[in-house]
């Protein structure tokens, strides 16, 4: 008898493989250019627009959507790239809800925004479709840039360098660049293979040489990159998981919501992922609900996220709770593990309920669990590395590091909502701040 | 319900609302439609003359402009008048009047300028049982490079002439329609008038090019890489319409002529709006084109109900009531004194009121750093701009100012009676009180 979500414990195939299709489909289909211009037209291009102004990377919000209602969407990608070179992956996985969208007027007006994000989309769909790289490097300046981490914060601050003319090694340790936008996000957010086909169109820029599986304290150190480069930018983002801290952990069937995502992420055939029947995902942001949702969608019959404080005060907005619900996720809050139950393989997981101060109430919860994600955040790894603020790189300005001649951006770095937009804007920042240095418009 | 019943020159209808001599009324199965779905009349496509018929162009005839969603706003067509034999259209006529006798049914006539044509033409419709004939002076491309439409129309001693033969040789109603096409609407209907016409029909269609494109820079609609001006038609000209029908409704040498509105009524609300200009009743097209037969129902229903909220017994007495209230501009109380008025509960804080007053008006709206935007009084003409600007409708007002109290910008006291330009002393031509 083949897998159902019935099956108990960790199977492959719980679905027929068009439900696969189906459930791991575009969360947001694109705007057929019709759609896009009755969606351009609402927008009332306001003076000194709030949603520009909420956009971490600034996009001229209202120029791009009126160039869209005018039949340039050419033009709009253009003025989405010039800020956000990764507008197209920004528009798939951008929590516009609490951004540009949260403050569009017609939103406060009438509960219904411009579709920012899908506009977005359109317009930068548009242009790689078509294969556009609407920017020409400068003449190349003979200065060299060494950037550590080809995720969100490292591309843009290399496309930004190479632009200005400078020559730049990009370096990641995973096989493929990308970095979170590859590994790191629901599956139904980068459909197609999104993310690296947004890399491929990126390079065109020129200038920028890949080095993949190169990890920094494994083969490339700071002081040699700072001494075989005019400038070393860190976006290396949060190599480490937070444990639990519980006896048993390492039971089978006990992992990191990170590494399933990018297991996910990563196949080719879903259908031969196994996934529990019963399914609990420990943690209250974004990787929590997009593993709880994904492992919704592969079959499982369960899911339960649990997080230990309130709904108010999960990092996943509202939407993407509200995303998770609607797939069947159950949602339990105010509940903090306690003990891990099971014989060699994880089979149960207890917590306790907590109030909002996390002190215990005395009533627990036991869930039975073939699989259990954790999902209660990631941390800064390596040594060597630059003065800390908290776990995180210190950096002051635009990404200048405690060393002369290091920047930092993206989830590495101290500040910033570890967005994939914040780490856009941080790499672009420091990369301006490299090339006033570089060029010596500003002292380093 | 109200009476919507209508009686125009003598020609009864059940309600207000007939179809203007287009498309939409070139055979009979189309205009059974019409009548079925409940159109008061309808003015049949222009007829020529016996003989060969005009012939038409197989290529687009419609141009169009549009707004948001692609809601269609103005139309444009270089169709011509209707191109099946002449003897066909009056049959067919006859059968659809005979089976609807409580309907309008107008012949629409368009031939050379000469006597007889016109003789001709008229026997030959007498026998149709229509209940009354437009000439058509107005029809803006082709058949007015014959020397006919509009080219007839911008010529007020052809309409004059042509339409004093229609009296003779016909006892049927006569209804002149105008071009718009022309300097000043008032003569041709000042000459319709003098040679006896029953009534005006007004507004053909506007000469236009409806767009241009830009990859083989053919104007719209394009008819093998080439384009001809069309007429247009549809929501975008009734303002111009709405003009013309008053210009000649307050003209004393036209006063009391009837006139039928055309142009753009797309809603009873426009079509309520013509009558109040002093249209007897509308004419329709566009949107019957846009929309199919049926919207008329949402005509009927609407002006009925506005009739009944009103207290109106018979449309006639909604015809012509606010064209007193149209001046020329020297007519306009000088000493009356607004301001903008923003309500801050309604404001959704987009700033376009703002954009648009500091760029290309008076600087008269502050903006704050927590995005209120208030009227600054002592700037403020109260052109109206941010009103037509708002998305909110009703969220910005002009607010009369008071008498007495003193207008911040030019610090007068705000006059309680009313003065006009032909009193003021700026003007060069004013009589000064004594």
């Amino acid at each position: 008898m083949s897998p159902s979500p019935l099956t108990p414990g960790v199977t492959a195939a719980r679905l027929a493989p068009d439900e696969y299709a189906e459930n791991f489909t575009d969360l947001h289909a694109p705007l057929d250019p019709h759609e896009a211009v009755v969606a351009a037209d609402r927008c009332y291009f306001c003076h000194d627009a709030p949603c520009m102004t909420a956009c971490p990377t600034s996009i001229d919000i209202p120029l791009f959507i009126r160039q869209i209602a005018t039949g340039t969407p050419e033009a709009a990608a253009e003025t989405i790239l010039d800020q956000n070179i990764l507008g197209g992956m920004c528009a798939r996985v951008c929590p516009t809800e609490t951004l540009c969208e949260e403050v569009c007027v017609r939103e406060v007006a009438e509960g219904k925004p411009v579709e920012i994000g899908r506009l977005q989309r359109y317009a930068t769909d548009t242009v790689m479709a078509r294969n556009i790289h609407p920017f020409t490097r400068a003449e190349a300046t003979g200065r060299r840039v060494a950037v550590v981490g080809a995720g969100p914060a490292g591309l843009a601050c290399a496309h930004r360098l190479a632009l200005h003319g400078h020559e730049v090694t990009l370096y990641d340790a995973r096989p493929k660049p990308g970095g979170l936008n590859e590994y790191g996000i629901a599956a139904y957010k980068s459909t197609d293979n999104f993310a690296a086909r947004e890399v491929d169109w990126l390079l065109q820029i020129g200038g920028i040489t890949l080095e993949t599986g190169q990890r920094l304290g494994d083969g490339l150190s700071l002081d040699s990159l700072r001494a075989g480069f005019d400038a070393v930018f860190l976006g290396i983002g949060l190599g480490g998981v937070n444990a639990l801290g519980l006896e048993g952990e390492d039971r089978d069937g006990l992992r990191d919501a990170v590494d399933f995502i990018a297991e996910l992420r990563q196949s080719s055939d879903l259908t031969g992922l196994p996934i529990g029947r019963d399914v609990v995902v420990i943690g209250g942001g974004m990787t929590a609900v997009d593993a709880a949702v994904q492992a919704k969608l592969l079959g499982a019959l369960n899911v339960t996220l649990v997080y230990r404080r309130g709904r108010d005060r999960m990092n996943a907005s509202r939407y993407e709770q509200d995303l998770a619900a609607s797939k069947g996720v159950r949602i339990v809050t105010n509940a903090q593990p306690v003990a891990i139950h099971g014989n060699g393989a994880v089979r149960e997981i207890e917590f306790a309920y907590t109030d909002d101060a996390l002190t215990p109430t005395g009533d627990t919860l036991r869930l039975p669990a073939d699989q259990v994600f954790k999902a209660i955040g990631q941390t800064l790894t390596g040594d060597g590395l630059p003065v800390l603020e908290g776990r995180k790189i210190a950096v002051t300005g635009p990404g200048r590091t405690s060393v002369k001649g290091v920047w930092a951006g993206g989830d590495c770095a101290s500040g910033g909502d570890d967005l994939t937009v914040t780490a856009v804007a941080e790499g672009r920042d420091a990369a301006e701040d490299i090339h006033a240095a570089l060029t010596g418009a500003k002292e380093a | 319900m109200a009476d919507l019943t209508s009686n125009f020159i003598g020609i009864k209808s059940p309600n207000p609302f007939w179809l203007a001599s287009a498309p939409p009324t070139d055979k009979e199965y189309n205009v059974r439609r019409a009548f079925e779905a409940g159109w008061g009349g309808v003015v049949w496509k222009t007829l020529g003359e016996a003989g060969p018929p005009v012939v038409n162009v197989n290529g687009p005839r419609y141009g169009a402009i549009w707004g948001a969603d692609r809601r269609l706003l103005g139309l444009n067509n270089i169709e011509l008048i209707t191109d099946r034999p002449l003897e066909v259209n009056l049959e067919e006529m006859t059968r659809v009047k005979k089976d609807y006798p409580d309907r309008a049914l107008i012949a629409s006539l368009m031939v050379p300028v000469n006597e007889e044509s016109w003789k001709r033409i008229l026997e030959a419709v007498a026998g149709t049982g229509c209940d009354g004939v437009e000439l058509n002076f107005g029809c803006p491309h082709g058949m007015s490079e014959r020397g006919m439409g509009s080219a007839v129309g911008q010529v007020p001693e052809y309409v004059g002439q042509v339409a004093e033969w229609c009296k003779t040789y016909t006892d049927l109603p006569v209804i002149v329609k105008l071009t718009p096409n022309i300097t000043d609407i008032r003569k041709p209907a000042q000459a319709a008038k003098q040679s006896g016409a029953d009534a005006v029909s007004l507004i053909n269609t506007i000469n236009s090019i409806t767009s241009v494109n830009l990859d083989s820079f053919s104007p719209e609609p394009s008819v093998d890489g080439l384009g001809a001006h069309g007429g247009y038609c549809g929501p975008a000209v009734k303002p111009i319409a709405l003009n013309m029908v008053a210009e000649i409704a307050r003209d004393p040498a036209t006063a009391g002529l009837p006139i039928s509105g055309i142009g753009g009524v797309t809603t009873w609300r426009d079509a309520a709006e013509f009558m109040a200009l002093g249209a007897g009743n509308v004419q329709v097209c566009t949107a019957a084109m846009t929309y199919g037969f049926k919207v008329v129902q949402e005509m009927i229903s609407g002006l009925s109900q506005y009739m009944d909220e009103k207290g109106f017994a018979s449309v006639d007495e909604l015809v012509g009531r606010a064209v007193p209230q149209v001046v020329n501009w020297q007519d306009l109380n000088l000493n009356y004194i607004a301001k903008a008025r923003i309500d801050q509960d309604a404001c959704i804080k987009c700033g376009r009121c703002y954009a648009a007053c500091e760029d290309t008006s008076h600087q008269a709206i502050s903006m704050s750093p927590d995005r209120v935007f208030e009227v600054k009084d002592d700037e403020c003409v109260a052109c109206n701009l941010c009103v037509n600007v708002c998305p909110v409708e009703g969220c910005i007002t002009m607010e009369q100012m008071a008498p007495g109290t003193v207008d911040p910008r030019t610090g007068k006291v705000v006059e309680k009676d009313y003065a006009n330009w032909t009193t003021h002393p700026n003007n060069p031509g004013s009589c000064a009180a004594e």
